[in-house]
């Protein structure tokens, strides 16, 4: 079979770090090749590459057998090579048309819409895609606006389509059209360079190439290997996900619940009902898993739960004690831990250094003052202490922590709410963006205060760790919780149907 | 008073109004396209006042006004080049690079305002004169107030329907929109996220720069020392105030003009309040406007954030 893009020997650096080193690659017309590989590994580098986002140092590029240099995406673009971003690339004021049309058409200075509408219409039915393209795009559903991503790729008559973890955003259901539109795209010859980190999608591809720091580690046929040889040759050794899990059943059960939270209201800022009568309950020594697509409510359901925002209405009872309304700091004072999803931005000042952000929140505690001053030597000691304890690779305490890689920087959140809260511990996708042996480590410590007597709320887009990890899981969806479900007994697709905004007994 | 002095003391007032709008009007047209492109240009006062200064040396030593004209549109596409380098090229934050020409054109036109004139009287010249349109000028009331005016009037007010084409009819707007509210959207494929905001920025700052040539020329007849006074400062809140939108642009210049147009007939109208209170009107409106209007706006999402890849 004939090679239609490839990469030969190509190295790019950035200041500091190759991202891509004497990387060899293949994709052959009309199949699913995945890229697959840790966080940092050089997927999105590579993939840059090919699309002429990035001009690599070292090596070139190959389409169709001839050598070709992009010098920017214009060029990818014109000999059919289409991108789809992980992170969307879209214009949220703009209509669904606008963000196909923004950019293309070389001919022409006044904009011709009737044309590009006919193409949509067109590409919309061929590939059964249901969307209203004069609908703002900040209107439309996460999962829609994939669409969008897609129908700019095809728009643009894209013959190689790159997709960045395409499945990121998306409920089972959806992701599962997705990969129907993907074999109707192979069955009319076009070929995709697919990114994930997702076993079973990585096992559906036709080809895997399995990059590690920045190399490739090998080209396999997924029928050719075990899930488990492919971890590895991905990490490097042996990694178990599966966290023993000691069920707390025969804990009292009789003992009031932690928390108890009851018809939770909250209208945002654009009067969107963000949440929507919201309650549930979490017991001591239970992970209560909370699964949905991400910008359902989960983020406002934290931030009120740690006194962040304040909700319209409902209650929050935590040790039987009414907090809804009180400041953050009381949350924090009655031991409510939180880790919030963003931790870059939420959970951490990024210029202040390790020791800082170790006591942030806590500045004005004793333990970390003489007086009206901050005792530095006291801070320092515990600080490096926990530095030791979580295993956080730094050169030192005052080294800033926009200096550590994602995984360490989350450790220094971890560290700082899991010493500090008493009863609550609030984790809104604690493992997002980390890489496989750090996830095991956060897995194993949340596991660890569970077993010491707290309430964890855990909210994850990888159902198989909820699945894994969680006495009981709610699903949220649109600001409601749709369901609340026993990992033993219920299946992804139970889940997957009220993430999508079915209603229990109605999914069942 | 009797009415038809009355009606002569409104007519007056009005078409005042659209004479004082025309500077603020240029500057706020052009500088919305600046800022739909996403680059905060704070400047706006500064390049204001390089663009008077320019047309009154060039007004003074050549004894021509369209050539003054066109020497202010220049100079102010000058500054603005400056801002898009500092802006679009090196990406300084768009309000440093603002103070930065506000303090630096401050400090020139005074500079070389004392050694133009030094050791001798101050020159003068002749401002533009009115160009009544043919048959609609004649129209009461109307006529007066709308087509009686200097001919770069007509131009500012032409100049609304033709940035809104630009910005809503064309390609070229949908791209430079684009930039203000996602440029990765165009740098993903392939288009040079830089070289538009430098048209953007050049666009905003020659017709700020005319705004001030106009200003100059259309109401007076020698320079003083800060002759904007704030009005580069205005643009920027009508922008603000007319939520990006080029016909909210117009209202809010057409507010702080009738203001200002009605500071200046205080003593004729016999009202018994210093004119400065009526002078100050437009800053105060303005401080009112952005305190009433905090959300729910259409102001470009990446406005004044610097793009980088």
């Amino acid at each position: 079979m004939s090679t239609l893009l490839k990469a030969v020997n190509l190295t790019k650096r950035f200041p500091g770090v190759i991202a891509n080193e004497d990387v060899n690659f293949e994709l052959k017309p009309g199949e699913v090749h995945c890229l697959f590989g840790e966080n940092g590994a050089g997927k999105s580098t590579l993939s840059s590459c090919l699309f002429g986002f990035y001009q690599p140092e070292g090596g070139h590029i190959e389409f169709n057998g001839k050598p070709v240099a992009f010098r920017s995406p214009r060029d990818a673009i014109h000999i059919g090579i289409g991108m789809v971003h992980q992170h969307f690339v879209l214009v949220s004021e703009f209509t669904v048309l606008e963000n196909i049309v923004v950019g293309t058409h070389e001919a022409g200075w006044k904009l011709q819409m009737q044309e590009a509408r006919a193409r949509v219409e067109e590409l919309c039915r061929e590939y059964e895609i249901d969307l209203d393209i004069d609908a703002n795009v900040r209107d439309l559903a996460v999962g829609q606006q994939q669409w969008v991503e897609m129908l700019k790729a095809l728009y643009l008559d894209a013959r190689v389509l790159i997709l960045d973890e395409p499945t990121a955003v998306l409920t089972p259901e959806e992701s599962r059209k997705l990969f129907r539109i993907i074999d109707h795209m192979c069955e009319l010859g076009l070929s995709i360079l697919l990114i994930s980190h997702k076993m079973v999608e990585v096992m559906r591809s036709d080809r895997v190439t399995v990059l590690r720091k920045g190399k490739v580690v090998g080209t396999v046929k997924p029928s050719d290997v075990t899930p488990d040889e492919l971890t590895r040759m991905m990490v490097g050794r042996d990694v178990d996900l599966r966290v023993a899990r000691d069920r707390s059943d025969d804990r009292d059960r009789t003992e009031p619940p932690v928390l108890i939270v009851e018809n939770l209201v909250y209208r945002d800022g654009r009067g969107k009902l963000a949440l929507d009568d919201v309650s549930l309950a979490i017991r001591k020594g239970e992970i209560l898993g909370l699964a949905g697509v991400s910008g359902n409510g989960q983020k406002e359901l934290f931030e009120s739960l740690s006194g962040v925002l304040i909700p319209d209405s409902g209650s929050i009872i935590l040790g039987g004690e009414q907090i809804k309304g009180l400041p953050s700091r009381h949350y924090m004072d009655r031991g409510v831990g939180l880790v919030p999803d963003d931790r870059f931005r939420e959970g951490l000042i990024p210029e202040f250094n390790i020791r800082e952000n170790m006591i942030l929140g806590w500045q004005r505690h004793d333990d970390y003052t003489k007086g009206p001053f901050l005792d530095h030597k006291q801070i320092g000691t515990i600080a490096d202490g926990l530095i030791d304890e979580f295993q956080i690779t730094t050169p030192s305490g005052l080294t800033p922590v926009n200096h550590l890689s994602g995984g360490n920087a989350q450790k220094v959140i971890l560290a700082r709410e899991f010493v500090h809260s008493r009863k609550l511990l609030l984790a809104n996708q604690p493992t997002r963006g980390l890489d496989l042996g750090v996830i095991e480590y956060v897995y194993k410590q949340i596991i660890v205060k569970r077993d010491e007597g707290y309430a964890v709320l855990l909210a994850s887009e990888e159902l198989e760790d909820l699945l894994n990890l969680s006495d009981r899981i709610a699903v949220i969806s649109s600001g409601r919780i749709t369901g609340v479900v026993d990992p033993q007994s219920t299946t992804i697709e139970e889940i997957g149907l009220l993430m999508a905004g079915g209603q229990q007994g109605v999914a069942a | 008073m009797s009415e038809l002095f009355q009606e002569a003391i409104l007519v007056s007032i009005l078409a005042g109004t659209v004479r004082i709008m025309t500077p603020i009007l240029f500057a706020a047209i052009g500088e919305l396209v600046t800022q739909r492109a996403g680059i905060w240009n704070m400047g706006v006062e500064g390049t204001m006042l390089m663009g008077a200064f320019t047309a009154y040396i060039v007004a003074t030593a050549t004894g021509s006004i369209w050539l003054a004209v066109l020497a202010s549109m220049v100079v102010g596409g000058l500054v603005g080049l400056l801002t898009a380098f500092m802006t679009a090229t090196m990406r300084v934050d768009h309000f440093i690079t603002g103070l930065g020409i506000n303090l630096l054109v401050a400090g020139l036109t005074l500079y070389w305002f004392r050694i133009y004139i030094k050791g001798r009287a101050q020159p003068t010249f002749d401002g533009f004169e009115n160009v009544p349109i043919p048959v609609l000028s004649s129209i009461p009331w109307l006529g007066e107030i709308l087509f009686s005016q200097r001919l770069l009037t007509y131009v500012a007010f032409a100049a609304v329907p033709a940035i809104w084409f630009l910005l809503y009819r064309t390609r070229w707007g949908l791209e430079l929109r684009c930039l203000g509210e996602n440029p990765k959207a165009l740098d993903i494929k392939g288009l040079s996220v830089t070289g538009r905001q430098y048209i953007a920025v050049l666009i905003g700052s020659v017709m700020t720069g005319l705004g001030g040539g106009f200003l100059m020329l259309g109401f007076s007849d020698r320079y003083l020392a800060d002759i904007t006074a704030g009005r580069g400062w205005l643009a920027i809140v009508a922008i603000i105030a007319g939520n990006w939108l080029p016909r909210g642009v117009l209202a809010a210049v057409l507010v702080f003009a009738l203001l200002e147009s009605i500071a200046t007939h205080v003593q004729v109208l016999g009202l018994n309040v210093p004119h400065q209170i009526f002078l100050a009107m437009p800053y105060l409106a303005s401080i009112l406007l952005l305190m009433g209007l905090r959300r729910k706006s259409s102001q470009p999402l990446r406005l004044g954030i610097p793009y980088f890849r």
